[in-house]
């Protein structure tokens, strides 16, 4: 990058300078009323400035924490920088969470202001305001339904933006003076985990560990102010706030907020973005809905699927790595990227994009190839929130489908005995906020940062994750038990949605298995199947003979695997509801809480162990406000056939 | 809906004060109705207050449903008369109702199945439309920035019942929850002062119910309209509305606030049966 961005050690100055140097370059878009609506650089600072010297009048000041609720809005954003001018910490919180588990994160930072998206987040905060009772200030950006509240605490953001302005022109000075007293060595934001395990922790980052690993990930792909991004994951992720704000501060770049949740489709491919992320799950779902379509298409159309994505597979990763081709597949290819995957990545809204990353758990290999066949720069990093992300990222042609890449610049790694990966960065974070203990059990004196994620590196000194040194096991006669490996591969066919595999201790390895409902209903109808809802179909022989051949098919490619021969899937159930995070069974990154749905359905795994033929369940659920209510079933427990290990080579 | 209102939350519920309730802008005096020798309704007296929600609910086959077509102009009652904004009406025509600020739902969904969300909604505004149908097909001059203007409109009641995935859907693929939403929406963009629910909450499952009482408390405290609507479960009315009207076998039992009605005697017994 040819600016000089020396000395702009924080977001605030960072800011500033886009806003001298690109202030008609746009910072943030938004879709408002069915158009999209810009920010520049200009105005974005413009408003930071106002909500700065507002919250600053409303007793907002150094060290202090600003909770920020929201779904991608670029007020959320701006609430974030403004936090930041005035040397406080925002603090951002998944907004589809509960009101119960907002109320630990303001808790533990002793949180004062808090912005929120709308009446649904005010609500949730009001509802937590008598154990909260540091909360003085809530502001709402959207005032629908808002108007009749009384309670002192809030105000709309417009009102403390007009508060902000009439602050800012008495005294354009005090903000100038608070944003030069910041420095690099500050706390920029707090991320609370989204806590597989116990209650969450607050993971406290510098501006420094930011803009220098966003600075890092940025030059290594030659992003510049002309990318685009779209915003549509939890900002409260980590991975969100670098993508959509330390990076564009770091580069100038341009990030877009969809409508709302359920357009970020059409609102992608309205965008075409350049620069994308995506955790496997939702690559996966846009796989499915691909596969789906496509079953319905024509007989002419399907044919033409079939063989150019068989000519894709063949050819399309090696082309996009630079490695040698043939004149008559380079051909094929060129044809199939005008019948087939031109059209296809236009669909995914993917025409534009130059860099796309997934990240957050390992990614099927087909799923994988599936994306860089038709021509998607499709490549895997890996980081956590208290690494600011970017530790390992494939660089370009030398992508590979089961590692994580080398090192980025400026990391070192390190593994132990124990296969745990270690890390040292300057991207680490500072501490985990008042848990001294927590932060000396995940930081060791000599600064190396204990992943907990179990792997090695490969022979060109990639970094391949297996599991979580936690969870990886052992079978009863010692073999080796990595039950993420095994749900990967299940969750890979586009009928299984979810999978848990049990094993550790255990004589063989039994599953539960949740079906996707979107692709077993078509499959279904297809084939005339009547079915009630999801318990009734979950139930249906028909299903369970699916699911058992997607187990078959997994357990023949086990059996391929010297290490991993004995994890074959001996007995499998198929769940009567969705393993949901409202229940406790999935995180807030939508990962399986795989201990505690072992605890959960205890009875299940006992049936499926003890050679029943079938099991009732009788399980609470939660739903969206908060009632709960109960489903019970009977589950039909079935076998899977297993391979040898020698027979299915020979049959390979 | 709790959560809407706030009042789950700690928070005060919404004062009378800022309720705004007006005056009476629809009254309903002795009106009877029969078809040949049914009689659908007889003798049924009630008045509508600006800005309240006001609920007829009844057991099926009580005349809720006629009483609605009665206002609206699509019946004509034998005897009775109506009286809306000030002037009196024996019978209504649907046309002029419609122009007066009236605007309905439908409890089997009156909409334009092959057409889109958008378009359905922007049928919507067609009274609120003032160039001719020449300029409009041609797309010039007022016409143009007639649609401009209208079509904003349409994306602001899109937004606010949160149908913006849907803007360029045929409304016949919908599932069922989010045609009622459509048909709420063609009918709000109408801007009515009135607006007559048919059933809204009919065949929707808890969630969407919920969501509906949601948009209902949120047009009638946003944009002030009045709002009638006929419903028959229970639960839901009790928490909306401002005030009920009880009609069982075509004559009015029971009228007052949701808590008076819940210890009317009369309903109780024509809800839950009498031992004799």
């Amino acid at each position: 990058m040819p600016e000089n961005l020396a000395g702009l050690d924080t977001f605030p100055k960072l800011l500033m300078h886009h806003a001298r140097v690109r202030p008609q370059r746009p910072a943030i878009r938004e879709k408002d009323l069915g158009i999209w609506q810009t920010w520049t650089w200009h105005r974005f600072a413009d408003e930071v400035r106002a909500m700065a010297c507002g919250l600053a009048e409303h007793g907002f000041k150094r060290g202090d924490h600003l909770a920020l609720v929201g779904d991608n809005r670029p007020r959320i954003y701006a609430a974030m920088c403004a936090a930041q001018c005035l040397g406080g910490i925002p603090v951002p919180l998944y907004q589809d969470a509960v009101a119960a588990e907002m109320a630990y994160p303001i808790q533990n930072a002793s949180i004062t202001h808090a912005i929120a998206e709308d009446q649904e987040q005010v609500d949730k905060l009001l509802e937590i305001l008598p154990q909260c009772a540091s909360l003085e200030r809530i502001y709402y950006d959207d005032p629908r339904g808002l108007r009749h509240y009384g309670q002192r605490q809030l105000m709309g953001c417009d009102a403390l933006l007009e508060l902000g302005r009439e602050t800012f022109r008495r005294d354009p000075a005090f903000l100038e003076a608070e944003i030069a007293k910041g420095s690099g060595e500050d706390t920029a934001a707090m991320f609370f985990t989204s806590g597989t395990t116990g209650v969450p922790k607050g993971v406290v980052l510098t501006h420094a560990s930011l803009i220098d690993r966003a600075r890092a990930a940025a030059e290594m792909e030659g992003l510049g102010d002309a990318d685009v991004v779209l915003a549509y994951l939890p900002p409260a992720w980590i991975g969100q706030n670098i993508f959509s704000y330390a990076q564009p501060f770091v580069t100038g770049y341009c990030i877009c907020c969809p409508e709302s949740s359920e357009t970020v489709m059409s609102d992608m491919r309205e965008i075409g973005p350049t620069y994308y992320f995506a955790p496997p799950r939702v690559l996966e779902a846009l796989l499915t809905q691909v596969s789906i379509r496509m079953e319905d298409a024509s007989a002419l159309k399907r044919a033409l699927y079939r063989y150019f994505m068989e000519v894709a597979r063949r050819t399309g990763g090696a082309l996009l790595d630079g490695k040698p081709v043939s004149a008559a597949d380079r051909l094929l290819y060129r044809l199939g990227d005008l019948l087939v995957y031109g059209p296809l990545r236009n669909v995914l809204g993917m025409s534009r994009v130059r860099v796309a990353y997934t990240a957050g758990e390992a990614i099927g290999p087909d799923l994988f190839r599936f994306y860089r066949s038709i021509g998607i720069n499709l490549k895997q990093l890996y980081g956590s929130t208290e690494t600011s992300v970017f530790v390992c990222v494939q660089p370009n042609g030398q992508v590979k489908a089961d590692t994580v890449g080398p090192a980025v610049k400026g990391v070192e790694l390190s593994f132990t005995p124990e296969r745990e990966l270690l890390i040292r960065s300057p991207g680490l974070f500072k501490e985990y906020y008042k848990n001294p203990a927590a932060t000396a059990e995940a930081k060791d004196a000599q600064g190396w940062f204990h992943t907990g994620d179990a792997g090695y590196f490969d022979a060109d000194g990639h970094v391949k994750i297996i599991d979580r040194v936690k969870d990886v096991g052992k079978l009863a006669d010692g073999s080796l038990f990595a039950p993420k490996y095994l749900e990967n591969k299940l969750k890979f066919f586009p009928y299984v949605k979810e999978a848990v595999a049990f094993g550790h201790g255990r004589d063989r390895v039994c599953a539960f298995i949740n079906m996707d409902m979107d692709a077993v209903g078509n499959w279904a109808e297809k084939r005339n199947l009547p079915y009630a809802g999801y318990v009734d179909l979950a139930s249906r022989d028909e299903v369970y003979a699916l699911v058992r051949d997607c187990i078959e098919k997994v357990n023949a490619d086990l059996a391929g695997e010297t290490e991993l021969a004995a994890s074959q899937i001996h007995r499998y159930l198929i769940l009567h509801k969705q393993l949901e995070a409202d229940d406790g069974e999935l995180t807030r990154t939508a990962k399986v809480r795989r201990r505690h749905v072992g605890e959960k359905y205890a009875t299940l795994v006992d049936a499926l162990y003890g050679g029943a033929r079938s099991v009732h369940v009788e399980a609470q659920v939660r739903y969206e406000d908060g009632r709960t209510g109960s489903i019970s079933a009977d589950l039909k427990i079935r076998d899977a056939k297993t391979f040898a290990p020698a027979a299915a080579k020979k049959a390979a | 809906m709790q959560g809407a209102a706030g009042s789950e939350a700690g928070a005060p519920p919404m004062s009378e004060g800022a309720r705004r309730v007006g005056e009476v802008i629809l009254a309903v005096e002795g009106v009877s109705l029969s078809f040949g020798g049914v009689k659908a309704l007889t003798n049924v007296s009630f008045d509508v207050r600006e800005h309240e929600v006001r609920a007829i609910i009844g057991p099926n086959g009580a005349g809720k449903s006629s009483m609605l077509n009665v206002i609206n102009g699509v019946y004509h009652p034998q005897q009775g008369k109506i009286r809306y904004l000030g002037r009196e009406f024996r019978d209504m025509d649907s046309h002029e109702v419609a122009q007066s600020g009236i605007a309905r739902t439908f409890q089997s969904l009156a909409l334009f199945k092959g057409m889109t969300v958008l378009d359905n909604i922007m049928a919507g505004r067609n009274l609120k439309m003032r160039t001719n149908m020449l300029l409009q097909a041609l797309r010039i001059g007022p016409a143009l920035r007639e649609e401009l203007e209208h079509r904003e409109a349409v994306e602001r009641i899109i937004d606010f019942l949160e149908i913006q995935a849907y803007r360029k859907v045929p409304v016949g693929r919908l599932p069922y929850g989010l045609q009622k939403r459509v048909d709420l929406a063609r009918a709000l963009a109408m801007e009515p002062r009135m607006l007559l629910l048919d059933e809204p909450m009919a065949g929707m499952n808890m969630e969407e119910k919920q969501d509906m009482c949601r948009f209902i408390l949120d047009v009638n405290d946003q944009f002030g309209t009045t709002i009638v609507l006929i419903e028959h479960d229970m639960g839901v009315v009790m928490d909306i509305s401002d005030r009920v009207v009880v009609l069982d076998y075509g004559k009015k039992i029971g009228d007052g606030t949701p808590g008076e009605i819940r210890a009317n005697q009369a309903v109780i017994d024509a809800y839950l049966g009498v031992s004799h």
